[in-house]
């Protein structure tokens, strides 16, 4: 059983529809990426899942966690899963972080909430952790403010407030966003290294495809409130079978080969109010016939875990090794 | 570099510095943005300018066009010395050089509609009758294709392609020679990345205009330009054509900046380079990148090395590991003429 199963979850502000209809489920130690443009509901998702929403979001659906559903569930029973056994990291951890308490009280408020830790022990649990995160000289920057740190550090320290509940799940929306390069490039190994060492699953959330694909096993591409395609990383790439996948790899200017124009996708994604009938990309789609605007495409099998929302894909037949790496990998995971 | 008699621009050696106060009480300390940069760009070429968020090369984006004067240097633009800024001479030049900015809802004014603000450089510069001016913003609205009714929406009701489309075409009405565009397609979703890329391409192969196009992006920054400079902490370290740069760097900063690119399908055997980026108001001794360096000697603490053409195949690079004068520690001989 997956640790956390999405289903059919749905949310519109007003007549807005944020996500129309979002099936995704994390196993254990698993990393999944989640990518697509602002305003596709990456964030909505999670910020859904987890009862985050203002009260004048309509949620739909069931969010099962354990066999359970979360979703809706009173305070109480939601708290201990909130930052407990799920945690979630954010794009600024500068706008994340309070300015005027020390970073050591802040981590350390995590620790007392999720772990009942005080005085000395929390203390030294929380050098623990910023070591844990790469923050060096953690003694010493315990009492140091947010804005005495630099953003990748910062970075930093949310992540190890994240992990002060030792949580089951990461989800991390945009964490590399606002960094530079070469940090961002420190933060994505420090999320391997501790996915590794915890064992905790991860859902990288980002509008990023290469950053995704080296972090997650498996990615989920959304577009317009709906998740149009999903399968493993290397056959994303190696088998994109969605127009709005393709269009996306197509975007990316190449680091090597002949310099061409880019294939950009024309038009711009449609406004949550205003859905188009049938597919919601068929208006901005090379392929799109009269049936594209008359059907909505439910996900549609490519290959063995590989799902594409559109009536034209074609299923492939997949590369039997990949697979099996794949079923190799959560039995080992489930049996940890 | 290319030897061009006729650059269109001309920035030689320039330096900016800010004076920040650290703490309530501290005194002042003068802050290099930027330290001695030189460059040059000839019509219908693009030079593509990288680095991490303070290295300065937004500060040498304000040099070259004159908003902010340089402490040192000289900027020429088309064999003449850039008049002062806020001189009348200055802003008559300012209608053939224009500029692109990063967000563009912050670029345009909500409250005006977009052929107005399309129209402004126009007004301002007194180009045309007004009849012609109207011609003008059609046809440069069709140009970086906008529709016609496009011309009387306000910002917030456009698109954030359409949006900078719209700050595109504000900054080519005048038919300018030089466009800045700083970090153009940052604030913008990918697909719409491609488009803005596409459209620079086209607009330039047909005006042969010439085009500064700061990013950090190192891969629209290849796919775009003809010539790139790497900047680290307010000065260039490496320059030279994109795919030698970006396919055998020379200069470490430049190989781990290129190594961090996320690439899909990349299996990990990266440079991670430790640290944080440098704080522009606390320079490194010797070279400025040496306390991040993995291959820094005891020179490179000590001397800073210059930007010059190496040995073997004429890439100009600043680093003394890369001339091999790492370990002799001799006097670096300046190329830099002006």
């Amino acid at each position: 059983m997956a640790f956390i199963e999405i289903e059919n979850l749905s949310v519109a502000f007003g007549r807005s529809m944020a996500l129309r209809g979002i099936n995704l489920s994390v196993e254990r130690g698993e990393a999944v990426g989640l990518v697509g443009e602002s305003g596709c509901g990456k964030s909505v998702t999670w910020l859904a899942a987890l009862g985050l929403l203002p009260a004048s979001a309509t949620v739909r659906g069931s969010v099962w966690l354990d066999g359970k559903d979360i979703l809706g569930a009173p305070k109480a029973r939601l708290e201990p899963v909130r930052g407990g056994r799920i945690a979630m990291i954010f794009q600024d951890p500068a706008a994340s972080l309070n300015p005027v308490h020390r970073i050591g009280r802040q981590i350390g408020e995590a620790l007392t909430l999720h772990r009942r830790m005080k005085g000395e022990q929390a203390r030294a649990e929380v050098i623990r952790l910023m070591d844990q995160v790469g923050i060096p000289d953690a003694k010493n920057r315990f009492n140091a403010y947010p804005h005495e740190l630099s953003g990748g550090q910062n970075q930093r320290v949310m992540i190890a407030m994240a992990l002060a509940g030792e949580p089951e799940l990461l989800v991390a929306d945009e964490p590399t966003t606002a960094l530079d390069v070469t940090i961002q490039a420190q933060i994505l190994d420090l999320l391997t290294t501790l996915r590794r060492d915890t064992g905790m699953a991860m859902v990288l959330i980002s509008h990023d495809l290469g950053v995704v694909s080296e972090t997650c096993s498996r990615i989920a591409v959304m577009y317009a409130g709906r998740i149009v395609e999903e399968a493993p990383s290397e056959r994303m790439f190696s088998h994109p079978s969605h127009p709005y996948t393709r269009g996306l790899l197509g975007s990316l200017p190449p680091l090597t080969g002949p310099r061409q124009r880019l294939v950009a996708i024309p038009g711009s994604v449609p406004e949550a109010a205003r859905m188009p009938k049938g597919c919601a990309f068929a208006p901005r789609c090379g392929l799109s016939t009269e049936l594209c605007t008359d059907v909505d495409p439910t996900a549609l099998p490519m290959a063995d875990e590989h799902n594409a929302a559109c009536i034209f894909a074609k299923p492939y037949q997949a590369d039997i090794h990949l697979v099996r790496d794949r079923s190799a990998f959560i039995r080992e995971r489930a049996m940890q | 570099m290319t030897g061009g008699t006729a650059d269109l621009l001309d920035a030689c050696d320039l330096a900016r510095s800010y004076m920040i106060r650290r703490g309530l009480l501290g005194r002042s300390t003068a802050v290099r943005a930027v330290d001695g940069v030189s460059l040059k760009l000839a019509r219908g070429e693009t030079l593509g300018l990288v680095g991490e968020s303070g290295c300065g090369k937004s500060t040498t984006a304000r040099l070259v066009l004159g908003i902010e004067p340089p402490d040192e240097g000289v900027v020429r633009f088309d064999g003449a010395a850039m008049p002062r800024s806020g001189t009348s001479a200055w802003a008559t030049l300012r209608r053939r050089m224009q500029m692109v900015y990063q967000d563009p809802l912050q670029a345009l004014d909500k409250r005006l509609t977009i052929g107005t603000q399309i129209a402004e450089p126009l007004d301002i510069h007194r180009i045309g009758t007004p009849a012609e001016r109207e011609q003008r913003v059609a046809a440069v609205m069709a140009e970086v294709g906008l529709q016609p009714h496009h011309a009387g929406r306000h910002p917030q009701s456009l698109s954030g392609g359409q949006r900078q489309r719209a700050v595109i075409a504000r900054a080519l009405v005048t038919n300018p020679d030089l466009l800045v565009c700083d970090e153009p397609i940052s604030a913008l979703d990918v697909s719409i990345q491609a488009l803005v890329l596409n459209l620079l391409m086209d607009l330039q192969e047909r005006s042969g205009m010439g085009m500064l196009f700061v990013s950090h992006d190192l891969r629209a920054v290849r796919q775009i330009s003809h010539r790139v400079a790497v900047m680290y902490l307010g000065r260039i370290v490496e320059e030279g054509e994109p795919d030698a740069v970006l396919h055998e760097p020379a200069h470490p900063y430049t190989q781990a900046l290129v190594s961090a690119i996320p690439h899909p399908g990349k299996t990990a055997s990266r440079v991670i380079l430790q640290g944080d980026p440098p704080n522009p108001a606390n320079r490194p001794t010797g070279c400025a990148f040496h306390p991040r360096c993995p291959v820094a000697t005891a020179t490179c603490r000590t001397e800073t090395p210059d930007l010059k053409p190496r040995a073997s195949d004429g890439r100009r690079v600043a680093c003394h590991v890369a001339h091999g004068e790492a370990s002799s520690a001799r006097a670096p001989a300046s190329l830099e003429t002006c």
